[in-house]
């Protein structure tokens, strides 16, 4: 086969390109985790969240979360009577320090800890104009710190208010599940240090996963249904008046 | 041919375009980082780089190698599903070198409360006591060992 | 960060996002949007009456086009990586398609339209003047002189084709933009199918309002009578247009306020403390029903030419307000309350900071300097003078 001048002009580029990308092959992640065995979510119960806070202190220091902004947090409910429409709320400085004595007496009083929902199909994923955020095969949405332009689109698209602009970086943050955690086999910083048992990472494709079995003999809600974004951190026990 | 004769402006327009075309395609090709694609609509080394980032909590079996004694206890008492660092802070810099890293004394009277101070909102059968009442601002480790803090008949331990 | 919140706000909520640079971006492309539909009047739907705008509606539409991705950059967290817009475009996303349809909109339908109409000028003035403008204008000639008759009747056809061309492609800049908050299910305030559509013809009562108070600026400075009959059709066409506006904002407004679902409460609490100022006074009353019925006024009564470009005047001004009004009511009134329909923050806006108002300011001001140029370089009107020099000269 005779390769004219030109066709060479045109292979050549062609191929140094293709070889750049069979050599970027995998990424350098744990020798034995396997991205495509896990699909990662978290089962949160509500009736065991005692409000310490400590779940917000942890991620701060494992993940040099800056002040002011949370990666985890967690809500206090007063909720008066039947009216579900209008709970009270607070939550000081995201209940990082624990929360001060409640003034209201009655009615319901409970504590909602609140992270990224982990989205299978997630509003924020979708708006990033260039693909610096992502659904990871294993099901958790990250961020690529170098890649983000710092548009602020995803933070506007989360529902659930879980994104922020970190002010050091200037690109979008949010909770990671601890993927650098989970991937080498440790749960997250949030589920190690809280003290109830409130928090517990699941592996949605692991068999022998216990919240598998959790799952499927309790009733268990997500957050905003209605937005359809299938998230995957599951609450026992959540009252119909949380936001 | 007569038909474009007069259309010699637009052809070197076109060619401007054309030029520009060409431009941006190279550059695209030489700029787009190499991973990218690999799994989805992002850079593929990403995932590899979150996953390399430094790990500040052991994790409670990292703790259970070495204090045996301590989880010993601990397995035996009410707070046997509260981690170590939960109440100690992040330790694996102590757990990869620990004569190098001391972990901090810490303080009960200020950190049992952050649990245990009463609160409308705390489940009712959470063990919770008006700190001042209960023990009137002493230090909660005077009665309770912490590891395993259920007071047994006879005084603590 | 000491920013005052009513209620509760999820903790990374209390601090806005998008700031006035954000409200400025798509003002700004609604004025070129609108700018070139007025220019399309004449050029495809043969509205003669308008043609003394023609010239000056593009160089507007230009003007403001370049400055429009400033306020952009200025606000992203990483200006630099703007190109990766360029590189790898997520398909999904409404925002990812901005750089390729500016390019597009900038090169593709205005600088060639603009081109094609000027170039005879331009081969003219390659000829007659000297220095720098000479390199300037042999350049923008491409080395082609011919300015034969069968070659500028090709530019017409072409330039009527680009034209028609542009006319979905102007909707597509600006529309795009009402689909980056119509689409977003999150924020009830942006979430409605009607928004890009309110944004298309907010962006055409701006751009026409602002066209016709430039041609009668320009006018009044160069001494020349306004022509009447052109500054007539132009304000009836931004009358009908703006009564399709306001149709659409009140069928929106109406609709929330029927179906009253979980947002409504406390959007309406918003409207009605927060907002009331800048939606309820200035875009509704202010910047909407003022110039309306002062339009209407024009149709209605026979007004002597002096009273109706009184009119015409402050109508203009009045309607470039309430749209700014309205862009910052969508952007900064759909960051005011949270998510979680509990509670409200406050916008604190800087003044000499990257994303304040002195920015906000500046880069208001730099369209109408561009076009002071560009109006040097390309002028729109034949002048009264033989030689285009000696006006220019005259002018300085």
């Amino acid at each position: 086969m005779n390769i004219t001048r030109r066709q060479m002009l045109i292979l050549l580029p062609a191929a140094a390109v293709a070889w750049d990308h069979i050599l970027a092959g995998t990424p350098e992640a744990s020798p034995n985790y396997n991205m495509t065995d896990h699909w990662w979510g978290m089962l949160i119960d509500i009736t065991k969240c005692i409000g310490c806070g400590s779940c917000v202190r942890g991620c701060q220091l494992e993940n040099q979360v800056p002040d002011g902004y949370f990666r985890t947090w967690v809500e206090r409910y007063h909720v008066a009577d039947w009216e579900l429409e209008y709970p009270k709320v607070d939550s000081p400085d995201g209940g990082k320090g624990g929360f001060p004595i409640a003034k209201e007496e009655g009615g319901k009083n409970f504590f909602v800890p609140k992270l990224c929902n982990h989205c299978a199909d997630s509003p924020c994923t979708q708006v990033c104009p260039v693909g610096a955020t992502f659904v990871s095969p294993d099901g958790v949405v990250l961020v690529d710190q170098k890649y983000c332009l710092g548009c602020r689109y995803c933070v506007q698209a989360c529902p659930y208010g879980c994104r922020f602009i970190n002010p050091k970086t200037e690109t979008a943050n949010k909770c990671t599940l601890c993927y650098h955690r989970i991937t080498k086999g440790l749960t997250t910083a949030c589920c190690e240090v809280c003290p109830t048992g409130t928090r517990q990472l699941a592996d949605l494709k692991n068999p022998k996963d216990p919240i598998h079995e959790f799952l499927r003999t309790h009733s268990v809600q997500v957050l905003k249904p209605h937005l359809a974004t299938r998230a995957k951190v599951f609450y026992y026990g959540l009252d119909g008046s949380v936001r | 041919m007569k038909k474009f004769k007069d259309a010699g402006h637009l052809f070197r327009m076109a060619a401007v375009f054309l030029v520009g075309v060409i431009a941006f395609v190279v550059l695209r090709a030489a700029f787009v980082p190499r991973s990218f694609g690999q799994y989805g609509h992002y850079r593929g080394k990403a995932i590899a780089e979150i996953a390399a980032l430094p790990i500040s909590y052991a994790g409670h079996q990292v703790c259970e190698g070495c204090h045996t004694d301590v989880f010993d206890v601990k397995s035996k008492g009410v707070h046997k599903g509260v981690a170590c660092e939960s109440c100690h802070g992040p330790l694996a810099k102590h757990a990869d070198d620990p004569a190098s890293v001391q972990p901090a004394k810490l303080d009960t009277a200020k950190l049992c409360v952050r649990c245990h101070e009463a609160n409308i909102a705390k489940p009712k059968n959470f063990p919770q006591v008006v700190a001042e009442e209960h023990s009137g601002g002493a230090a909660c480790e005077s009665c309770h060992q912490p590891h395993s803090p259920a007071i047994v008949a006879g005084g603590s331990q | 960060m000491q920013i005052p919140v009513e209620g509760f706000m999820y903790p990374n909520e209390v601090e806005l996002q998008w700031s006035v640079l954000i409200v400025l971006y798509p003002f700004l492309t609604g004025l070129v949007a609108g700018a070139f539909i007025l220019a399309s009047l004449e050029r495809v739907f043969q509205v003669e009456a308008v043609k003394p705008t023609y010239r000056l509606a593009l160089l507007t539409a230009l003007a403001f086009l370049m400055v429009a991705p400033l306020p952009l950059q200025l606000h992203l967290g990483h200006p630099e990586r703007s190109f990766e817009m360029y590189l790898t475009p997520h398909g999904s996303s409404a925002m990812a398609m901005f750089g390729f349809v500016y390019l597009w909109y900038l090169l593709g339908v205005l600088v060639l339209e603009i081109w094609l109409d000027y170039r005879r000028d331009i081969v003219a003035m390659s000829q007659s003047t000297t220095g720098w403008k000479r390199l300037l204008y042999r350049t923008l000639t491409l080395g082609s002189t011919n300015i034969s008759e069968r070659s500028l009747h090709i530019d017409e056809r072409v330039g009527w084709l680009i034209t028609v061309i542009g006319i979905p492609s102007a909707f597509l800049l600006h529309g795009y933009v009402g689909f980056i908050f119509g689409s977003v299910k999150a924020n009830p305030w942006w979430s409605s199918p009607l928004m890009p559509v309110v944004f298309i013809f907010s962006a055409m009562v701006s751009g026409i309002a602002i066209v016709m108070l430039l041609y009668m600026l320009m006018c009044w400075i160069r001494r020349e009578a306004i022509d009447m009959r052109c500054a007539d059709t132009v304000a009836k066409y931004l009358f009908y247009t703006f009564i399709i506006d306001f149709s659409l904002e009140m069928l929106d407004l109406i609709h929330r306020i029927y179906e009253a679902d979980e947002s409504f409460r406390s959007l309406d609490f918003m409207v009605h403390t927060r907002l009331f100022l800048s939606q309820v006074v200035i875009q509704i009353l202010v910047g909407t029903v003022a110039p309306i019925g002062l339009l209407a006024l024009t149709q209605v009564l026979k007004l002597a030419d002096m009273q109706r470009k009184r009119i015409y005047g402050v109508a203009g001004c009045l309607t470039l307000v309430g749209i700014f009004a309205m862009r910052w009511n969508v952007v900064i009134g759909g960051q005011l309350f949270s998510k979680s329909f509990l509670g409200y923050t406050t916008y604190k806006m800087g003044f000499v900071a990257r994303e304040g108002l002195l920015t906000a300011i500046v880069l208001t001001v730099l369209p109408f300097v561009i076009l002071w140029v560009l109006l040097k370089l390309l002028p729109p009107w034949p002048e009264k003078h033989p030689s285009t020099t000696s006006a220019a000269a005259s002018a300085d």
